[in-house]
């Protein structure tokens, strides 16, 4: 029922958007308001319409699903949370299949973050991973099946001393349990020892410094989940094989569920994103007309 | 309790876009809680884990203290005598430290994976092959082409030594296209990620408020 109402109202929505594009061009410009209020309920409506978009699966993230899975059960991966809660509508789908993923596939997560907020963005990730029921079934153990090591501050320096070994940086984990006596960490001392590393970036440090401090100076393999502001500048390292695969924005996440085939919140989301990108671009092309418009207005009244 | 929590997050949240229709005393309640709280996370972020968890547990009470840590501590400590005019200059000692190794540290991983990795990258992959049946993929080659003319043009762009005419200047202006082009692409990007905040809002007000969505 709530369904076929916000499709109505959509439509009610996506015509009243023709009349304003009428209006501009006959000189009369929009509000910034009324901008606002579209943006809106192209966000609310979709949502309330709880539908999914057909979507096919780009290559940066078939190529880090490729790598996962030539991974074998009991694979140590090394999973970096760098982001805090405003970047979570777009990280925490991706952490969270990821998760979901990595704990059917039989894996051990180490996870560690270069931001504060980060290792408890994997606290209710793996909440929200548990609550499946398959791998509720396998009753995973902490210290045996993951671990949370927590948050350590030095940025760059962190990745750089990691190198070495993890224990310099993370003498105990986040439930204050000494790194010697976590039975998951017993034979890790450095990135020799894990398969591969994860990271979910939202900036500073982030992917970037994961790339130029760990993958070139330690040559371990590199997968990441990025905000789409970052993503850009991360395709070339993807290009140059400095990532295994790139997860970018909420589409990167939506992606990635589809090929996982778990349905998340990105999946979801995306339908909001998709009204929410139509209307910037009509609005775009209200205020290119509007612009336009007026010019032509001073011009003849130059005249 | 979590429900109380929900509320004042949701009037929070209600509280900040109110300043889309115009400035309010809500609005700047909700700036300032936000800014007061986010000094008082920080300050605890910064005493609990480099004060307490890194220097007084590993250079204190370890049973093996490092001893190494002291020295950052009397380094951070030289920081404070920028509040003594006389002995002000003592401060840029540890400032010197530590732009000194972040250059030192930037300098060679900066070289080699921004430099050498994608020089080498754009030179080594001009025609590209599919990986099973080793013929050519037209595609990824034109796309490497796309790169290998957009590095060119834009490293022509920004050499200023030369006047921008004839060849030159046509080159830089194909740079110049690139780098719109890419502007605008970050641009894109950048209203994507906006939106996205904007739906994991709205998402938390229509369910963990509402509960409208399940």
């Amino acid at each position: 029922m709530l369904s076929t109402i916000a499709m109505i109202l959509s439509a009610i929505v996506g015509l009243s958007l023709i009349y304003l594009l009428i209006r501009t061009i006959q000189g009369h410009p929009v509000e910034r308001r009324i901008v606002f209020v579209y943006i809106g309920l192209a966000v609310v409506l979709p949502l309330l319409m709880n539908k999914t978009l057909p979507l096919p699966v780009t290559k940066d993230v078939r190529k880090l699903y490729d790598r996962l899975e030539q991974l074998q059960p009991g694979s140590k991966v090394l999973c970096a949370f760098d982001y805090d809660p405003p970047s979570a509508p777009e990280l925490q789908p991706m952490a969270v299949a990821f998760l979901k993923y990595a704990f059917k596939k039989d894996f051990k997560i180490i996870i560690m973050g270069l931001w504060p907020q980060g290792p408890q963005q994997a606290q209710q990730a793996i909440e929200e991973a548990m609550l499946d029921p398959i791998i509720a079934g396998k009753n995973l153990v902490q210290g045996e099946d993951w671990v949370n090591l927590g948050f350590q501050s030095g940025n760059e320096f962190v990745i750089q001393s990691m190198g070495t070994e993890f224990k310099r940086m993370f003498p105990k984990d986040n439930r204050r349990i000494p790194y010697e006596d976590i039975p998951l960490l017993q034979n890790v001392v450095n990135f020799s020892n894990v398969d591969f590393v994860m990271n979910f970036s939202a900036g500073k440090p982030g992917t970037y410094e994961w790339v130029q401090f760990g993958v070139d100076r330690f040559g371990f393999e590199l997968g990441a989940g990025n905000t789409a502001v970052q993503a850009p500048m991360m395709y070339p390292y993807l290009r140059a094989g400095q990532l295994k695969g790139l997860l970018g924005g909420m589409i990167g996440a939506a992606e990635f569920e589809k090929v996982l085939n778990e349905k998340g919140k990105a999946s979801t989301f995306l339908l909001a994103q998709t009204f929410a990108h139509a209307t910037v671009i009509i609005f775009i092309i209200i205020g290119n007309l509007a612009f336009f418009a007026s010019r032509k207005k001073k011009t003849a009244g130059a005249r | 309790m979590e429900m109380i929590s929900i509320w004042i997050a949701a009037i929070l949240t209600l509280g900040i876009f109110s300043f889309l229709y115009k400035d309010n005393p809500l609005y700047k309640a909700c700036e300032a809680l936000f800014v007061g709280v986010s000094a008082a996370y920080w300050a605890i972020v910064f005493y609990f884990d480099n004060i307490y968890k890194k220097f007084y547990e590993g250079a204190v009470t370890a049973e093996e203290p490092d001893y190494f840590l002291w020295i950052g501590a009397i380094l951070g400590l030289l920081f404070l005598t920028r509040l003594v005019p006389k002995i002000g200059w003592v401060s840029r000692w540890p400032m010197a430290l530590i732009v000194g190794a972040t250059a030192g540290l930037w300098m060679v991983g900066y070289f080699v994976s921004n430099a050498m990795n994608q020089i080498g990258n754009t030179i080594s992959n001009i025609i590209a092959r599919d990986e099973l049946t080793g013929a050519i993929a037209w595609g990824e080659t034109f796309g490497t082409m796309v790169i290998l003319v957009g590095v060119v043009s834009g490293l022509v762009y920004f050499f200023f030594s030369k006047e921008h005419k004839g060849v030159f200047g046509a080159t830089a202006k194909v740079g110049t296209w690139f780098l719109m082009v890419t502007f605008g692409a970050s641009f894109g990007y950048t209203v994507m990620s906006r939106m996205s905040l904007l739906i994991g809002r709205v998402d938390f007000l229509l369910g963990d408020w509402l509960g409208i969505l399940r």
